[in-house]
């Protein structure tokens, strides 16, 4: 697997990392996303980490990338379904991925990303 | 001569004795242990004895044919520590078989002195090794009771409760160290993603002090709560600790705290935009 | 005192090797039975060193031992490379403390995450770290 699947979700962007990533995939994934977001005007973007069993201190600078890019391209960043293990280690190395919002599963970070970002009313109606 | 093989001949002449004189001792534990199960367990060591200890051997308890004994008094040993008997109670139980011993000895051997001094001097340097090992292995009986016990606390002391729809207490009594931080962090956060809770709310008023190694404890855990998507309450602020907070210089600014648990629920259905009516009637 | 139980060394040289080598020290921590908070902590720890290794050194070993001392059971990893060492040991274990592109969180944060650390480095000769994570540590 050379690229991860970025989905589109209306004004969202997801994305599922489902393997534990090797450096330069996750590169990619940066640069990819980033891509993404420009070309679809995306105003949040949900990062879903439930299957990432490792989150050392590379893949949390990653993630603080994608949210500070995002966020001077004016979309939001979600990271969704962190797993405890994960929290505890990120909190014990010293890592507590500020300027990050974060969300129990996919559904909350969601209504996070709608409560965060005020879109037009019409545009909520297409995302159903 | 060999004062150990004569033994065997005596050997129902022996047991009674050594019944006698465990029975006859004050502190014998009738509630912890039968007659009958005392007398079993006393001729299990008693042949086991017999059959291992000669006078070539009696000096040397590191030598093989001393394992069944020793399994057999490490076994009564440790059992002994869990049922609650006492190290005195314990050690009475072996050294009374040399009291038997001697007993039969003096009755048979009284005419040769010599020899029964000579034979006396290895079996009180015998029962000192087999006490030892009997204390030994009380203390590691004991020690396990100890373990299973401090197991058992820190589970049952930090129960994580579903008090509503997307909102977790955690009540938290006694002190907090760093592997009781550890039990509550996994509990909590597990909780968190079992029942999709958005709100916990810690509870410290069983907490008796708050230092700053227990602050730094709490504050990890609201961070690794924050990270994985929740929202962490401290409640149970009493006035000692908010004085002993402020007087460590600790910040706890950073996170929601409450003086009670009732403020901290209010505040939590506050923030999930729930309201608490009295009915209209 | 600690007893050796069983031991392996992983070559390190590219990039790919770092989620196999953790893969390794999960299949080791798991065999010993060790807990799901227990296992992140040192697989992100063995992590944040072999990463260390590549970036630093470009290559070296990593040697994996099943430990046991007492009635505790334990693994200890040692990343050793023949890089260009670490001048300032101390400065190096500080948080925030980085002189690659980095948060600087690797060598404090990965002490931060086990029980036992060492580090033990030589300019132009290289540098060895040993860490050490109880079962229940």
């Amino acid at each position: 697997m050379d690229k991860i699947p970025i989905l589109r979700f209306g004004h969202f962007l997801l994305v599922t990392i489902q393997v534990d990533l090797y450096d330069r995939l996750a590169l990619n994934l940066e640069s990819d996303l980033i891509q993404m977001v420009s070309k679809t005007q995306a105003r949040g973007v949900l990062i879903d980490i439930s299957a990432l069993s490792i989150v050392d201190s590379f893949m949390g600078r990653i993630i603080g990338n994608i949210a500070g890019m995002s966020k001077i391209m004016d979309a939001q960043t979600v990271v969704v379904g962190m797993q405890p293990a994960v929290a505890i280690t990120l909190i014990e190395l010293g890592l507590e991925l500020k300027g990050v919002y974060t969300a129990l599963n996919v559904e909350k970070g969601m209504s996070l990303l709608q409560s965060k970002i005020s879109l037009p009313d019409e545009d909520l109606d297409n995302i159903e | 001569m060999d004062l150990f093989k004569a033994l065997s001949k005596k050997r129902s002449r022996l047991l009674e004795l050594w019944m006698q004189y465990q029975l006859a001792d004050i502190s014998l534990r009738e509630d912890l242990m039968e007659n009958e199960e005392l007398r079993a367990q006393s001729e299990e060591l008693l042949d086991a004895f017999l059959k291992a200890v000669t006078d070539k051997n009696v000096e040397n308890v590191d030598d093989p044919t001393y394992e069944p004994i020793i399994e057999i008094l490490s076994g009564i040993s440790i059992s002994r520590a869990r049922q609650g008997y006492s190290p005195k109670e314990t050690g009475n139980y072996v050294f009374s078989l040399r009291d038997a011993i001697l007993q039969v000895w003096q009755a048979e051997f009284s005419n040769d002195l010599a020899v029964l001094f000579a034979a006396t001097l290895k079996l009180n340097k015998l029962f000192d090794n087999l006490g030892i090992i009997t204390f030994e292995t009380f203390i590691k009986g004991r020690e396990e009771v100890i373990l299973r016990q401090t197991d058992e606390i820190s589970e049952i002391s930090t129960p994580v409760i579903r008090v509503w729809d997307n909102i977790l207490a955690l009540p938290i009594i006694g002190t907090l160290d760093s592997s009781r931080t550890q039990i509550v962090m996994e509990n909590l956060l597990q909780q968190i993603v079992d029942t999709g809770s958005s709100i916990a709310i810690l509870d410290i008023s069983g907490v008796p002090a708050v230092d700053s190694l227990v602050a730094q404890h709490l504050l990890k855990t609201v961070a690794a709560t924050r990270l994985m998507g929740a929202e962490c309450i401290i409640s149970g602020i009493r006035p000692e600790i908010a004085q002993t907070v402020v007087h460590l210089g600790i910040d706890l600014s950073n996170i929601i705290t409450k003086a009670t648990l009732a403020s901290a629920l209010k505040q939590a259905y506050n923030m999930l935009q729930l309201e608490v009516r009295k009915v209209q009637k | 005192m600690i007893v050796v139980l069983n031991k392996e060394s992983i070559p390190i040289d590219k990039e790919q090797d770092v989620v196999l080598f953790r893969n390794r020290v999960k299949e080791y921590t798991i065999k010993i039975g060790m807990g799901v908070v227990n296992q992140t902590k040192l697989i992100t720890a063995a992590s944040e060193l072999v990463r260390n290794i590549l970036k630093y050194a470009g290559k070296g070993t990593v040697l994996i031992e099943i430990i046991s001392s007492g009635r505790q059971n334990g693994i200890r990893l040692v990343f050793s490379d023949k890089g260009p060492g670490i001048s300032d040991v101390p400065l190096a274990m500080k948080d925030g403390f980085s002189t690659g592109k980095s948060l600087g969180l690797g060598l404090p944060g990965a002490r931060r995450l086990v029980n036992e650390f060492d580090i033990k480095s030589t300019v132009g000769k290289g540098t060895t770290v040993t860490i050490l994570k109880w079962k229940n540590g």
